[in-house]
């Protein structure tokens, strides 16, 4: 679609911009997985590592996002990706202050909630990112 | 988009944390405090006030008293103790040293960091003296130093006891010293590990056998997992020939202070009781130490308030819970606790206690930073908290003061309040006798 609108632009991802979009994609799952280890275990830990799981997803996810716009604004068709990433990067965020609470409340229904949203965005990202674009395919 | 709001805010570095403003302040002192429903926000509410220096102001005092800096340039001074001769002593130090768990840990320790002094902390016991009784304090001496993170302080005859964060350690004294080299003898260790909340007070039972220690958690609510929380949030009791302790009491997720009252021989204390729940959650409070008592911390609150952060939970220790004696208001930060004795100030100020308030973090409208008088009847406080030293916030909404120890001289007749902002102690006393 986005070669359709312009036929000269590859929807191609730079390497370092596809390396960047691979931290959300693998971190944001990670603490969607370890927020479930914590409510069936109840153990600290748990939550500890999804929130540094979260904030690695922030930092790399925001680089990425930002890539993601600079190309959008140098013409590349990215108009997707950047607004899949900016999402995922809003419900990250909120989720990093969630889990940023003590004990259960680190997690609970809401951070559930909102690492659940902010995987399913990443894995979108990836999906959309990763994807060869429509020349390729074709 | 409040959150997105207040993250924009403190990006640009701005304090004011919350965008949730400020409400009406309930009245939280006294036996019976109005403790409003649970209020946890994606940001807890945060204000920290940036200090600046005195510049020859000094805090305020009621009328008929004067207060003045009797020790300056100290390095944290945090708790005090009248020797029989006049001479006092301050223990000066910084402990803790919890180790950064998540990205919050990293970043609330910087945010508290901007309201504290950047002076590194003595590890040392300083000595005061008044050899002509004029009021100022000419001598002044290290009188033990190498020690580690030392806090409470307590003599009982020639022994002098001081609190290290990880141990209670026993000097000989004899009336008069300056100086004291030889190396401390080991009471008893302390549970030390990873000291959340570091600070051992200490008081000596009336007659002297037993000491008391008071070991704060080591978490705000359990969330460093409770196995670290063996021999945390009570107060120790040990004997002082042996080193034995037994728990005295439990569920007092921070005892900052502990004194006797003269007038009954009780252990008193005040304690911080625990953030995030709210602005105004949950009153810190002052409170006689009921021996086996369980206090609630973390499962619950002001008796039986159940902590919903805590899991799993327990109902079994909620249902042992008991309210403490008297409220001091939330996030006051009370880190003070010092009665009169033969008489204090006469008057209103005969029989009580000061309890002094280092001040908040966790809300928008300041709340401590004062010393306050807690009047006493029969045992039990009989009467509102009133402000006896105020103005260590000034006009602008700095700090130039943070009030911990406070202590009442009897042989001076004065009170003593250690501020471990500036580093001073100031010395309050009824300007009739200064003259």
């Amino acid at each position: 679609m986005p070669a359709a609108l312009s036929p000269r632009a590859s929807s191609a991802m730079h390497p370092l911009h596809s390396l960047l979009l691979a931290f959300p994609v693998a971190l944001f799952p990670g603490a969607l997985l370890s927020d479930i280890t914590y409510l069936q275990s109840s153990e600290m830990q748990w939550s500890n590592f999804s929130a540094w799981l979260i904030t690695g997803a922030l930092v790399f996810g925001g680089l990425a996002l930002v890539w993601s716009i600079a190309a959008l604004v140098l013409g590349k068709p990215l108009h997707f990706l950047a607004l899949v990433l900016a999402l995922m990067w809003v419900a990250g965020l909120l989720n990093a202050f969630q889990h940023s609470h003590d004990g259960w409340s680190s997690v609970g229904t809401t951070g559930l909630t909102l690492s659940i949203v902010s995987s399913v965005l990443a894995l979108a990202a990836g999906w959309n990112g990763y994807s060869p674009s429509r020349e390729a395919r074709t | 988009m409040i959150a997105l709001r207040t993250f924009a805010a403190s990006a640009a570095l701005s304090l004011a944390l919350c965008a949730c403003g400020t409400e009406p302040a309930a009245d939280q002192t006294g036996p019976r405090p109005t403790l409003p429903g649970q209020k946890e926000t994606l940001l807890p509410p945060m204000k920290i006030a940036r200090p600046a220096e005195w510049e020859g102001a000094k805090p305020t005092v009621p009328k008929g008293f004067s207060i003045t800096p009797i020790a300056t340039g100290l390095k944290v001074p945090r708790q005090m103790l009248v020797l029989p001769n006049g001479d006092i002593l301050v223990a000066e130090g910084s402990g803790g040293g919890a180790p950064k768990l998540r990205p919050k840990d990293v970043i609330a320790g910087y945010i508290k960091s901007l309201g504290k002094t950047g002076v590194k902390g003595g590890n040392r016991i300083t000595l005061l003296r008044d050899a002509d009784r004029d009021g100022a304090f000419e001598f002044k001496s290290v009188l033990i130093d190498g020690l580690n993170a030392p806090y409470g302080l307590a003599l009982v005859g020639g022994d002098l006891y001081v609190a290290n964060q990880d141990a209670l350690l026993r000097f000989p004294y004899s009336g008069g010293t300056t100086r004291i080299d030889t190396a401390g003898q080991v009471v008893t260790k302390l549970p030390s590990k990873p000291n959340h909340h570091w600070t051992k007070s200490l008081a000596a039972s009336a007659d002297g056998s037993k000491l008391y220690v008071g070991i704060g958690s080591n978490s705000n609510v359990g969330e460093r997992g409770m196995a670290v929380e063996e021999d945390r949030a009570v107060v120790w009791e040990i004997d002082r020939e042996t080193g034995a302790h037994r728990t005295y009491a439990s569920g007092i997720r921070n005892p900052t202070a502990l004194a006797v009252n003269p007038a009954t021989q009780a252990l008193w204390a005040v304690a911080n009781e625990r953030d995030e729940l709210g602005a105004q959650l949950v009153p810190d409070y002052l409170t006689s130490v009921r021996p086996g008592a369980f206090y609630g911390w973390p499962y619950s609150y002001w008796g039986a308030n159940v902590d919903p952060r805590v899991h799993p939970q327990d109902p079994e220790m909620v249902k042992k819970a008991i309210a403490p004696d008297y409220a001091l208001g939330s996030h006051v930060a009370a880190l003070g606790l010092g009665f009169v004795t033969e008489g204090g100030f006469g008057g209103t100020y005969a029989d009580g206690a000061f309890v002094g308030e280092h001040g908040s973090w966790n809300r928008q409208d300041l709340a401590g930073y004062k010393v306050v008088w807690i009047p006493f009847t029969n045992g039990q406080p009989s009467g509102k908290p009133q402000n006896f030293v105020t103005g260590f916030i000034g006009k602008d909404g700095k700090a130039r003061g943070r009030p911990v120890g406070v202590t009442f001289d009897p042989v001076g007749k004065a009170l003593l309040v250690a501020d471990d902002l500036s580093n001073t102690v100031w010395r309050i006393a009824p300007t009739r006798s200064v003259r």
